[in-house]
């Protein structure tokens, strides 16, 4: 199935990723033709195939919900290419009232 | 033996001369950092260097070699692939957005290693976030093949394959979701090994597509390959889907020779499309040994090769478009901070710090996941999924293993599957069915054409390691077919 351009835009949207102009063309065509491939998938009758996410046989392991040891605040602020009072600083969300 | 010799042992022989007393940590390290300088500069398989930890771990090394309780590893020089966290030291998945993230701890895979006694030498070059199957996707240059320089290493871990095979480390991890070990291992002539979905934690490990990835070493014998990976493995309480088998079970009786054995042939790989007349005659020959050695080579199918590609597709990029939105400028790395509002903000750190391919594979994936399309494509894939993990449970009822090609051509001039994505792709139709289905699968080399390295992969059922080492130690040793360094020139 093709991609439009609006499509990918929509997609880009979606995935909070900013194009680059030129990019809507470049990935609609590129887009389109690895989907060309993937639709060879419809070919396969799976309406009674059970789904698999999970590929070998391990039981979910729970632990205990106890506290232990973690990164101090300063550590997990390390990285941040921004930080303020201890935590990470973003732009405003919401107007002032 | 000179100080160049010493870039070009096996860890076993290294291991034996250091408990010997003939060589020391230091000597091996330096040794090895001589060779990075004159070679490194054309392979470019170092992204970064570790002096802080190279100092400190060999010298480690050779005091509990002096005083006689040296754990396995000591002494022995390893690079790590950069999607793997190491505390303090850079790592940045082969992308721009992550440059100068430092993380606060290490992987266990790699930590268990460095207590095991290994000297980290540096962070290897991949492909961005290991997308990419000649670590031309890189976000900061690509790497090199050392057996001819214009031509790619494979990849994504291409960096600790040609690290390996150019004497610039003993032994290397690398990461493999749909053949990122396996098929650089054959492309530069080292052994690879991806282990069973579950055998090593990945805790540590930037996530790609956290249904397939496995950590997993790259060796200059098959006993180095299953040395490392038994130490690797085992519980992780950090890892919730870490297997509680233990470790050392990879190497229960791996020596034992291929005698009795039934090797799968599937034809759909040994025809496969695009297979070069070179690899498969390489192959014919590696079976030939095996049968001299007295396995017996049985035809098996993989009905269901034609559409693995088409769910890798799916369902690996569907994986990574979830995981790659924790990138987004806030907590670390690249950050388009003074954007005007938060969703700019999101948008301008991605756009400038993610690469083609991973531009790609995120679209792809949200598309595939979006409303309306989830039924059509990713759960179709997870179900053609079960499709392909039932040809192998069939397969395995005639075999003991299953042996064919790693990858359907030896290495391809840098630059020649940039422009069509799916050429690229089509490079791991011989090692995605493993990482769909979760298993253990192994590349040694098989010989060269043209002067250019051929692998043969043999991939086992769930949790047989032992058995894909069996055959490739049967292999290496009848065939005397070696890792070689390559000199680089």
């Amino acid at each position: 199935m093709p991609l439009s351009r609006d499509e990918v835009r929509h997609v880009a949207m979606l995935a909070r990723l900013g194009l680059e102009p030129g990019d809507e063309e470049f990935y609609a065509e590129q887009l389109s033709g690895i989907l060309g491939h993937i639709d060879r998938l419809q070919q396969l009758d799976t309406a009674d195939i059970p789904p698999t996410a999970q590929v070998v046989e391990i039981a979910s392991r729970l632990r205990d919900d106890e506290p232990r040891p973690s990164l101090s605040q300063e550590e997990a602020l390390a990285n941040a290419p921004a930080a303020v009072d201890g935590f990470f600083r973003v732009p405003a969300i919401q107007e002032e009232a | 033996m000179t100080s160049d010799d010493l870039t070009r042992l096996t860890i076993k022989d290294a291991s034996r001369l250091l408990r010997l007393g003939s060589i020391s940590a230091g000597d091996l390290v330096t040794a090895h950092m001589d060779r990075i300088e004159r070679l490194d500069p054309k392979v470019k398989a170092y992204l970064r260097f570790t002096p802080e930890l190279w100092e400190k771990q060999a010298e480690e090394a050779d005091r509990r070699i002096r005083e006689g309780n040296a754990p396995p590893l000591a002494g022995i020089p390893v690079a790590i692939k950069d999607v793997l966290c190491v505390r303090g030291v850079e790592t940045t998945a082969g992308s721009q957005i992550l440059r100068g993230f430092k993380p606060p701890y290490t992987a266990t895979a790699v930590q268990r290693l460095f207590d095991a006694g290994a000297v980290m030498v540096g962070v290897t070059n991949c492909d961005e976030f290991a997308m990419g199957s000649s670590t031309e996707n890189s976000g900061y240059f690509p790497t090199h093949n050392p057996w001819d320089l214009d031509r790619v290493p494979g990849g994504s871990s291409g960096g600790s394959a040609a690290a390996v095979a150019s004497g610039q480390a003993i032994f290397s991890l690398g990461t493999d979701t749909g053949g990122s070990i396996r098929q650089p291992a054959a492309l530069c002539g080292v052994v690879g090994m991806k282990p069973t979905y579950g055998r090593v934690s990945r805790y540590g490990l930037i996530a790609f597509a956290s249904s397939l990835d496995q950590i997993g070493p790259f060796a200059r014998s098959v006993d180095d390959a299953a040395v490392v990976l038994s130490l690797m493995s085992g519980l992780d309480p950090l890892d919730a889907t870490s297997s509680e088998r233990p470790g050392m079970e990879v190497l229960n009786n791996h020596g034992g020779g291929v005698r009795g054995m039934r090797l799968g042939l599937p034809r759909e790989y040994h025809e496969v499309e695009g297979i070069e007349p070179r690899v498969k005659a390489a192959i014919d020959a590696a079976l030939l040994v095996l049968q001299r050695e007295g396995a017996e080579i049985v035809d098996v199918s993989l009905p269901h090769t034609d559409y693995g590609l088409a769910a890798y597709y799916i369902i690996a990029p569907a994986e990574c478009s979830s995981n790659l939105a924790r990138f987004d400028g806030v907590r670390y790395g690249l950050s388009a901070k003074d954007a005007p509002n938060i969703t700019d903000e999101y948008m301008e750190t991605r756009r400038k710090g993610f690469g083609t391919e991973v531009r790609r594979r995120v679209m792809l994936g949200t598309y595939a996941l979006s409303s309306g399309y989830y039924d059509a494509y990713y759960l179709k894939a997870q179900k053609v999924r079960t499709l392909i993990k039932r040809d192998f449970d069939e397969a395995f009822k005639k075999c003991d293993a299953i042996v064919s090609a790693t990858s359907p051509t030896v290495a391809f001039p840098i630059g020649s599957k940039t422009q069509d994505p799916l050429s690229m792709y089509l490079c791991d139709v011989l090692t995605l069915g493993g990482n769909l289905a979760g298993l253990p699968g192994i590349s040694v080399p098989c010989g060269t054409s043209d002067g250019l390295p051929v692998g043969l992969q043999v991939l086992a059922p769930q949790w047989g390691e032992n058995v894909a080492l069996r055959v490739a130690r049967a292999y290496e040793e009848a065939s005397e077919m070696k890792a070689l360094v390559a000199d680089v020139v």
